[in-house]
């Protein structure tokens, strides 16, 4: 794919040399447990980069504490590991002051959602320049095996021997919430689903959140099983496409419409009209579908879980746009600053 | 409409406050020549005394006193009406020689109601010229503070020259032409004191008839009567009996040059954009509001002309956070804030100290702990500037001793931030950022440049002849690390807060890489101690046994301290550290030199504390928290008395 493909790119140097997935590996050893779902989204990222068509040296990745927060070692681009939940802050700076650069945020759960959380959402309602991978599975793996603020109620873990109390975030009902201009759900093992995901964020001006189902074998191991099992998988996902009627199951037999007071149903398509089944619409400035979506599945079956993106809208400009534009209108109206008659100012006397 | 009086002539009084005065009259009044003024404004914080004095400042700065000014303000922006926590007020000293305070005493007091007089009388020396609004002694107003009879009427302000003036029935019956309502005309009574003041003080009025034209510009009829009241106040003056004289303070002989009257955050913000200039870095803002740093952010925002970035992040984390996120990508990264918020970003300057990048941290203290005194000053802060991280992490600490000297210490804080790739604690006062000096402009030819030496090539040579880039191999001279912002071709690479071996940057988790990158830290901030100048020491007689160390904002009351302490025959050296972290090379040397040390702090004795523990000498606190600067006159109670203890030891 050309870069032209990336209007959103436009102000990023373009790389003269066709760059390969193996430009991006770095000679560090990666240090995931063995079976970890974080090298297959390694994978299919490092795959993924060339298609953009950037000089490296013009991306960062920005991660903060978490397991996931390693990427940024592992990517041979600029990079910085941070502190637990501030990755989007630094990297509205990066952002914000070089447009000529590409800027990647890599969280977790804990770190995107728990410690973080103020900033994940300040950032997206800002709609800061920054591509967001949160990678969800559901624990706190680094810290070994605590409850995270995606674990369903009732989980039994370490620090909850009796079950936890705490009702879970759905980190795209959040995103939607800030008013995120781009919300999107992938799954770990599914490589081309994913790159699907990453190509529409990277096209995005503007904040893109990108959910990523990823499974901890260690301490949360099967978590998204029934999104991932060959039998029950189709039946389980509903795969969003825009300007195509949502409907979904193994056999193409179930559908999402809305229901006499407004709100989304899943039913059997033989028991609907075909024209009440919904068209999905990922470019409506309003939130509502994309959010009433978010909310259609069971947090503990996984059934009825939409994946893809839930919302892509250009109706907002981004932040570091305007920022950078409200400095070039100021100069190209008053001139370039002039530091004598600035400290000068109106009002000075002489002694001689 | 001043007139300068011409024909004087020496005539006798008695009584004066001012000390060392000359007097002279003319026809009408007589003007007293005075050497030094010291007015305090005081009234409801909504009665615009802040502006008030603000214009008499600069009507005084720009007659070329010397002068300094002490706002004094509650954290509430209004408390309720005519109660004592509502009272604001703001001193100033004018003169006309060399001054270091706002003055420990007012020589007049402008009470603008009950709640004023009682919350400032206290402060007023016996004799002193007391103006009284008389409207606002209410039998209601007295007793919102306390008062069971009128202090007007019974005999309790006879030590006083009271001066009873139905200020705000004046600027009414003033203003009973203008087309404004009666609270639009009471609230321009402010306007009428200033006039009065300035015709009292023989100051010129132009200045703030233009000030008044711009500031109400799209408001003509409050412009008028806000001009109309000032007139007023001044021609009452002219024509009462209530002043038999005017005083004169002559300009302050102060080497040649072109000068303003300047605060210190405004000389901080100047001097932010003033490092950005001279290092050709973008200067980037990452910050969250907060009392008394927010007018450096609304400064700053100011000034998009200069390529000036301000963010104003969604809390203290986040500003700190963009800010080092800007540094590493190669922009000039400052957040500013006060204590609370430091406590807030200990961790990010952590993360700072660890990717050794640039970072300018602007704490304005303010008294603590926790919430503590917003709006009044404290310097409490040091030691959670040297210490207040996990960590052996060591950061640089710049502070300036006066208004105007923000200006060069945001210079010096950036010039290391970038020489040596590490956060700086830039230490102002609320004290500082809101006081206001005269400011000899600087000569821009001699600031210094700042050389941002961006890493362009890779920088090590591994074993097979590659060329690689490695983070963290350092200048041997600086210890710095490269700075390499994306960007740069072939210079890729990863940094964190985890351990980094030595050189690579790579993860590094061995025992020894540790115990040697820790010290290193350590040993690059230590030696920026050689690139800062020694302390000096002001010893006029040479012999002096008694050393005053301060730093920060108490240069001021220090050095008029010692300067008062000699003139009564007492050897007393005087010195002020700028550098704190690390300290000048030869401080040990000079603290040696005296037989007592007095550290003077508003704190409980943190810069104490720390020369103890270096050195292992015997250094003495005197430590004041009341929100408020030190008295030059209880500093000089302090020196003497030691000086007598001295003696009688010997």
């Amino acid at each position: 794919m050309s870069t032209d493909a990336f209007p959103a790119l436009s102000l990023i140097p373009k790389s003269e040399v066709e760059l390969k997935a193996k430009d991006f590996k770095t000679d560090q050893e990666v240090r995931w447990c063995p079976g970890c779902g974080d090298y297959a989204i390694l994978a299919a990222v490092q795959g993924f980069m060339p298609e953009m068509g950037l000089k490296k040296e013009n991306i960062v990745f920005v991660s903060g504490i978490g397991c996931s927060s390693r990427f940024p070692y592992y990517m041979d681009t600029y990079g910085v590991h941070s502190i637990h939940g501030r990755a989007p802050a630094i990297a509205t700076g990066i952002a914000t002051t070089r447009p000529d650069l590409s800027v990647w945020v890599v969280t977790g759960d804990g770190d995107a959602l728990s410690i973080g959380g103020n900033h994940l959402i300040h950032a997206l309602r800002r709609n800061v320049n920054l591509k967001i991978l949160l990678f969800n599975n559901r624990i706190y793996g680094l810290t070994k095996g605590q409850y995270s603020p995606t674990s369903e109620q009732g989980k039994i873990t370490k620090s909850t021997p009796q079950g936890s109390l705490d009702y879970a975030f759905n980190p795209v009902s959040v995103a939607l919430g800030a008013e995120a201009t781009f919300v999107a759900r992938t799954i770990d093992s599914d490589r081309k689903h994913m790159t699907e995901v990453l190509r529409a964020a990277a096209a995005h001006e503007g904040s893109a959140l990108i959910e990523i189902y990823q499974n901890c074998n260690i301490f949360n191991d099967g978590a998204w099983e029934p999104l991932k099992e060959n039998d029950v998988r189709e039946d389980n996902l509903i795969r969003l496409n825009h300007g195509e009627p949502i409907v979904f199951g193994n056999s193409q037999d179930k559908c999402v419409i809305r229901d006499s007071d407004g709100h989304l149903q899943v039913m059997d398509v033989a028991d609907v009209d075909p024209s009440d089944i919904i068209v999905f619409d990922a470019h409506a400035k309003d939130p509502g579908l994309a959010f009433g979506l978010s909310r259609l599945y069971n947090p503990r079956t996984l059934t009825n879980t939409p994946i893809g993106v839930f919302r892509a809208v250009t109706h907002r400009e981004a932040y570091d746009r305007m920022a950078q534009q409200q400095v070039a209108d100021v100069i190209a109206e008053e001139g370039p600053g002039d530091l004598r008659s600035l400290l000068h100012g109106n009002d000075t006397w002489s002694i001689t | 409409m001043v007139m300068r009086h011409k024909k004087e002539q020496n005539v006798t009084t008695m009584g004066s406050p001012y000390p060392g005065h000359e007097e002279t009259g003319d026809m009408t009044k007589q003007v007293v020549q005075v050497d030094r003024v010291v007015i305090r404004f005081a009234g409801d914080s909504g009665d615009g005394m802040q502006l008030t004095g603000d214009r008499f400042t600069s009507e005084a700065a720009w007659m070329g006193n010397d002068l300094l000014t002490l706002p004094n303000f509650p954290a509430e922006i209004r408390a309720p009406a005519g109660t004592l926590p509502g009272v604001s007020s703001f001193q100033l000293a004018f003169a006309d020689h060399d001054i270091t305070t706002p003055g420990d005493q007012p020589n007049v007091l402008v009470a603008m109601n009950p709640a004023a007089l009682k919350a400032n009388i206290g402060d007023l020396p016996r004799g002193s010229d007391l103006i009284v609004n008389t409207d606002e002694f209410s039998k209601r107003n007295l007793e919102k503070v306390g008062y069971l009879a009128s202090p007007l009427e019974d005999d309790s302000l006879e030590a006083y020259r009271v001066h009873p003036i139905a200020l705000t029935s004046m600027t009414v019956e003033a203003l009973k032409d203008f087309d404004i309502t009666k609270k639009e005309a009471e609230r321009a009574k402010n306007m009428f004191a200033l006039g009065l003041l300035l015709w009292l003080y023989h100051r010129p009025t132009e200045g703030t008839v233009e000030f008044l034209r711009k500031k109400f510009a799209n408001k003509p009829e409050i412009m008028n009567a806000n001009i109309a009241a000032f007139e007023a106040g001044w021609s009452f003056g002219e024509t009462t009996e209530e002043f038999s004289v005017q005083y004169e303070v002559k300009p302050a002989p102060m080497p040649a040059g072109t000068y303003r009257n300047i605060t210190g955050n405004l000389a901080l913000s100047y001097g932010l954009i003033a490092a950005s200039e001279q290092s050709g870095l973008t200067l980037f803002l990452g910050s969250y509001p907060i009392t008394p740093a927010s007018d450096i952010l609304h400064e700053l925002s100011k000034h998009k002309r200069f390529g000036v970035m301000t963010f104003q992040a969604e809390d203290e984390i986040a500003g700190i956070g963009a800010a080092l996120g800007a540094s590493y990508a190669g922009s000039l990264g400052v957040t500013t804030t006060s204590g609370p918020g430091i406590a807030l970003k200990s961790e990010t300057i952590g993360l700072a100290v660890s990717l050794e990048l640039p970072l300018i941290i602007v704490d304005v203290q303010r008294g603590g702990p926790s919430t503590g005194l917003p709006t009044k000053t404290e310097q409490s802060d040091l030691l959670q500037a040297m210490f207040g991280r996990n960590g052996e992490s060591p950061v640089p600490i710049v502070a300036p001793q006066s208004p105007a000297d923000c200006f060069d210490a945001a210079i010096e804080a950036a010039r290391i931030a970038v020489t040596y790739r590490t956060p700086v604690f830039l230490l102002s006062d609320g004290y500082l950022a809101n006081g206001s000096e005269p400011w000899r402009l600087p000569d821009l030819e001699t600031l210094p440049t700042i050389d941002p030496n961006f890493a362009t090539v890779p920088n090590h040579t591994n074993d097979d002849g590659t060329e690689e880039f490695w983070p963290y191999q350092r200048d041997p001279q600086t210890l710095a690390r490269p700075w390499a912002i994306p960007g740069t071709a072939g210079l890729e690479h990863r940094i964190g807060g985890l351990e980094k071996a030595d050189g690579s940057g790579n993860i590094s988790y061995d025992a020894d890489n540790h115990d040697h990158m820790v010290r290193l830290r350590q040993a690059k901030v230590d030696a920026i101690a050689q690139t800062i100048p020694d302390l000096e020491v002001d010893d006029p007689s040479g012999e002096a046994k008694i050393l005053i160390l301060g730093w920060g904002s108490t240069y001021g009351p220090i050095g008029a301290a010692c300067q008062i302490s000699r003139r009564a025959g007492i050897k007393v050296a005087q010195a002020h550290l700028r550098h704190l972290n690390p300290f000048p090379s030869n401080l040990e040397e000079v603290l040696r030199r005296y037989d007592k040390v007095v550290v003077p702090e508003m704190n409980l004795g943190q810069l104490n504390m720390l020369l103890r523990a270096k050195f292992l000498i015997d250094t003495y606190g005197y430590n004041q928290v009341r929100g408020l600067p030190f008295k030059s006159s209880e500093l000089v109670d302090v020196i003497t008395e030691l000086n007598q203890q001295m003696e009688g030891a010997q």
